[in-house]
């Protein structure tokens, strides 16, 4: 078995080196082939590992010692357990499909070998955050994905807008990533190790308060990279970069480590309840706020970016409430359907040569019959339609809500459900359906390339299919997490929600259709309004930040470099080097070649050395008076 | 008054100084030469006169060393500077500046 866990983990990074060699050259179609077989070898290796896992064993293995100084011990140790088999299952289907399909959607791009590199090695990246059975090999992999998105979403990097949001994602992680940090410090600190099953096994013996810092600190990481509020604007600029990035990395996978993170430490939240209901609390808002500013942006690979933050949260929620087993499926099915929608609205924009902007679009349904398909499927999912995957994990999350008697975030998330329908197939009657408003545009809308659509399918079947899984999943999971089962005792009160729920879904979905379907133009009495001004503008909190966050710091830093860089560092520098440089000029007449002036500064020496010879003689002949007198002034 | 030690090395001091003031301000080559002799001298005058004081034939028989050392550096010194002479015309030591750095 270990041999296929070191498949599953090294083959991307195979591929990533094997792409990297070619990085500078033109497109060899060569790499896209190689990289989607390694990433399929990956897979294969993953299948065949949750079949040995679902037998109820799991694999633990220590490749190499890392760091072993004093007591500190870290070893290259990767641990495939029920947990991380779901996570390295979700990270190579999602990845393997979305490297066939970059095959077809880079075709015409001048980085396509550069593409494939960064890819795999997030995908590499990815399966060692997963993998790893200790904090640090989590951070490695944690840090190692941050790159790796930084990477991507300044793939096109001659665009300035890419530029600034793979930066800014770069920033915000960083600062969420110090929290980890100081997270895994206090961990290694109060426990002594940072291998999951030792460090869980000690902590019940810490004190509430250290447990308490522990949890905070570690989920500030986690809100990091999950785009949790308020770190969260830089999701929705990530969608600069390429279209199977934001599937991969900026849906289904890298955002959702920060979930991954808190089920992985579900020891810790377990201990501290009251850390669990703020994560909670958190999700809830986090859900209907990312739900409310997708509701009228008009920028399609923003929507689907607000909708992964709205669903991020809903995985918060189930964490938060110790349903972890909610949150990780949850996290799977997300994944299959997200990265679907992602993928769907990529070959719209490159029907549409790269337009974003729904209201352009229309009609399409006609000439992308399958990607019409596919993203309607995705949609619908996402929604939460019986029987396809949202409705099981999403509903189960709702029933964990108002099982747990949390009736605010209870209807908190079913308002965002609501919103979830609306927005979803806002975008979807928008793009396919009504008066094809393109042709104005003079777009030429064709559907993708087979392939490409058949790679995509195994997405649109998982979304359908996965929540069939669902009795497996929670038998094979809850070996090693907390097996609660949330059932509504009286079963009319839980036939009453769940149908309630579907209605309000899809009346929600009725009511999008109707508003949008036969969308004419924009309607500017609409716009004027604050509510529509607030949402778009996203709550002004970017605006917030660039006005009140970072124009200040650039102003003390323009301080800082004017003042005490030029004026106090530089000057001190300069002032050593003219220094010695006068000195040198001065002194310089001293090697003048002039036998007379040589003769003078000889007897000059001699004159020096003599007096020292004399003065340390006589310090000598009177040691002990001086050292009298010395000791005289001492006293 | 009786002449004693301390005379004998005054007058040495006295002289070195003279020799020493010699070499710094001296500008030729000449002159330079008679400074040294006048250093070396006036450290045989010492030389002389401590192994009187102490009854130690060592000092005398160094500054009989001193003496034909230093017969043998003028010996050199004056073939150099002859052979300066008749190359650059002058004997001046400020002129004298091939190795100027």
């Amino acid at each position: 078995m270990e041999l296929y866990l070191y498949i599953a983990l090294f083959s991307p990074l195979v591929g990533a080196l094997f792409a990297g060699l070619f990085g500078a050259s033109p497109k060899t179609l060569l790499t896209g082939v190689v990289n989607s077989s390694l990433l399929f070898a990956s897979f294969l290796s993953s299948a065949v590992l949750l079949g040995y896992v679902l037998n109820g064993q799991t694999v633990h293995v220590e490749m190499m010692q890392w760091i072993a100084a004093g007591n500190l011990y870290i070893p290259f140790g990767f641990v495939v357990d029920q947990v991380s088999v779901t996570m390295m299952m979700v990270v190579t289907t999602v990845s393997t499909v979305v490297h066939v399909y970059s095959i077809g959607y880079m075709d015409h791009d001048k980085g396509f070998n550069r593409f494939f590199s960064y890819l795999s090695a997030f995908v590499f990246s990815m399966m060692v955050l997963v993998m790893s059975d200790n904090f640090a090999g989590l951070f490695i992999g944690w840090e190692g994905v941050g790159l790796c998105s930084w990477l991507l979403i300044g793939f096109w990097y001659h665009k300035e807008s890419a530029t600034w949001a793979a930066n800014e994602a770069f920033i915000m992680n960083r600062i969420a990533d110090l929290g980890m940090l100081i997270g895994i410090f206090l961990v290694y600190w109060n426990t002594g190790s940072l291998q999951y099953d030792k460090a869980f096994a000690v902590m019940p013996t810490l004190d509430n308060i250290t447990l308490m810092y522990i949890g905070v600190f570690l989920f500030i990481g986690a809100m990091g990279k999950s785009a949790q509020f308020p770190l969260h604007t830089w999701l929705a600029d990530a969608m600069e970069g390429p279209t199977p990035v934001s599937a991969l990395i900026h849906a289904a996978t890298m955002v959702t480590a920060g979930v991954y993170l808190v089920v992985r430490a579900n020891p810790l939240y377990h201990m501290i309840p009251e850390m669990g209901l703020f994560i909670a609390s958190l999700g809830a808002f986090v859900a209907m706020f990312a739900a409310t500013m997708a509701l009228v942006n008009r920028d399609m690979k923003r929507i689907i970016a607000y909708s992964t933050l709205s669903q991020l949260g809903y995985m918060f929620v189930a964490a938060g409430l110790g349903a972890y087993w909610v949150a990780l499926f949850h996290l799977m099915a997300h994944a299959f359907f997200k990265a679907l929608l992602f993928l769907g609205a990529g070959n719209v924009m490159h029907a549409m040569d790269g337009e974003l902007d729904p209201f352009k679009m229309g009609g399409l349904r006609k000439s992308m019959k399958w990607t019409f398909i596919m993203m309607t499927l995705a949609s619908v999912a996402l929604a939460g339609i019986y029987p396809l995957a949202g409705f099981f994990s999403k509903d189960a999350i709702l029933e964990v809500g108002f099982v747990e008697h949390h009736y605010v975030i209870y209807t908190v998330l079913l308002l965002t459900a609501g919103m979830t329908a609306f927005y979803s197939f806002r975008l979807v009657a928008l793009i396919f359906h009504g008066e094809e408003r393109y042709k104005v545009f003079g777009f030429h809308p064709h559907e993708a390339y087979k392939f490409v659509l058949i790679a995509m399918s195994p997405l649109a079947i998982l979304a359908v299919i996965a929540g069939s899984f669902k009795s497996t999943y929670f038998d094979m999971v809850t070996k090693i997490l907390p097996n609660t089962e949330y059932h509504i005792h009286s079963e009319v009160t839980e036939w009453t929600m769940i149908i309630g729920t579907q209605l309000f879904v899809i009346l929600a979905i009725f009511f999008a259709y109707k508003k949008y379907i036969n969308f004419k133009g924009e309607n500017k009495e609409f716009e004027k309004r604050l509510v529509y001004k607030v949402l778009i503008n996203q709550y002004y909190i970017p605006y917030f930040y660039e006005e009140y966050i970072t124009k200040p710091y650039r102003e003390l830093s323009t301080v800082f470099w004017k003042k005490v860089d030029m004026k106090v560092v530089d000057a001190t520098v300069d002032c050593i080097a003219n220094g010695i440089y006068k000195a040198g000029e001065n002194t310089r007449d001293m090697q003048n070649g002039n036998l007379s002036s040589m003769l003078r500064w000889m007897v000059a020496g001699t004159v020096i050395l003599l007096s020292l010879a004399v003065a340390f003689g006589l310090a000598v002949r009177y040691a002990d008076e001086i050292s009298a007198v010395l000791s005289g002034l001492g006293a | 008054m009786e002449i004693g030690l301390t005379h004998y090395l005054v007058l040495s001091t006295v002289l070195f100084s003279i020799g020493l003031l010699g070499v710094m301000r001296r500008k030729n080559l000449l002159m330079l030469f008679f400074a040294t002799e006048i250093l070396l001298n006036a450290v045989n005058v010492g030389f002389a006169a401590i192994s009187h004081y102490y009854n130690d034939l060592t000092g005398q028989m160094f500054a009989f060393f001193i003496i034909a050392i230093a017969a043998s550096e003028v010996a050199v010194g004056l073939g150099l500077l002859i052979a300066w002479y008749k190359r650059h015309g002058n004997i001046n030591l400020d002129a004298m500046s091939s190795m100027r750095g």
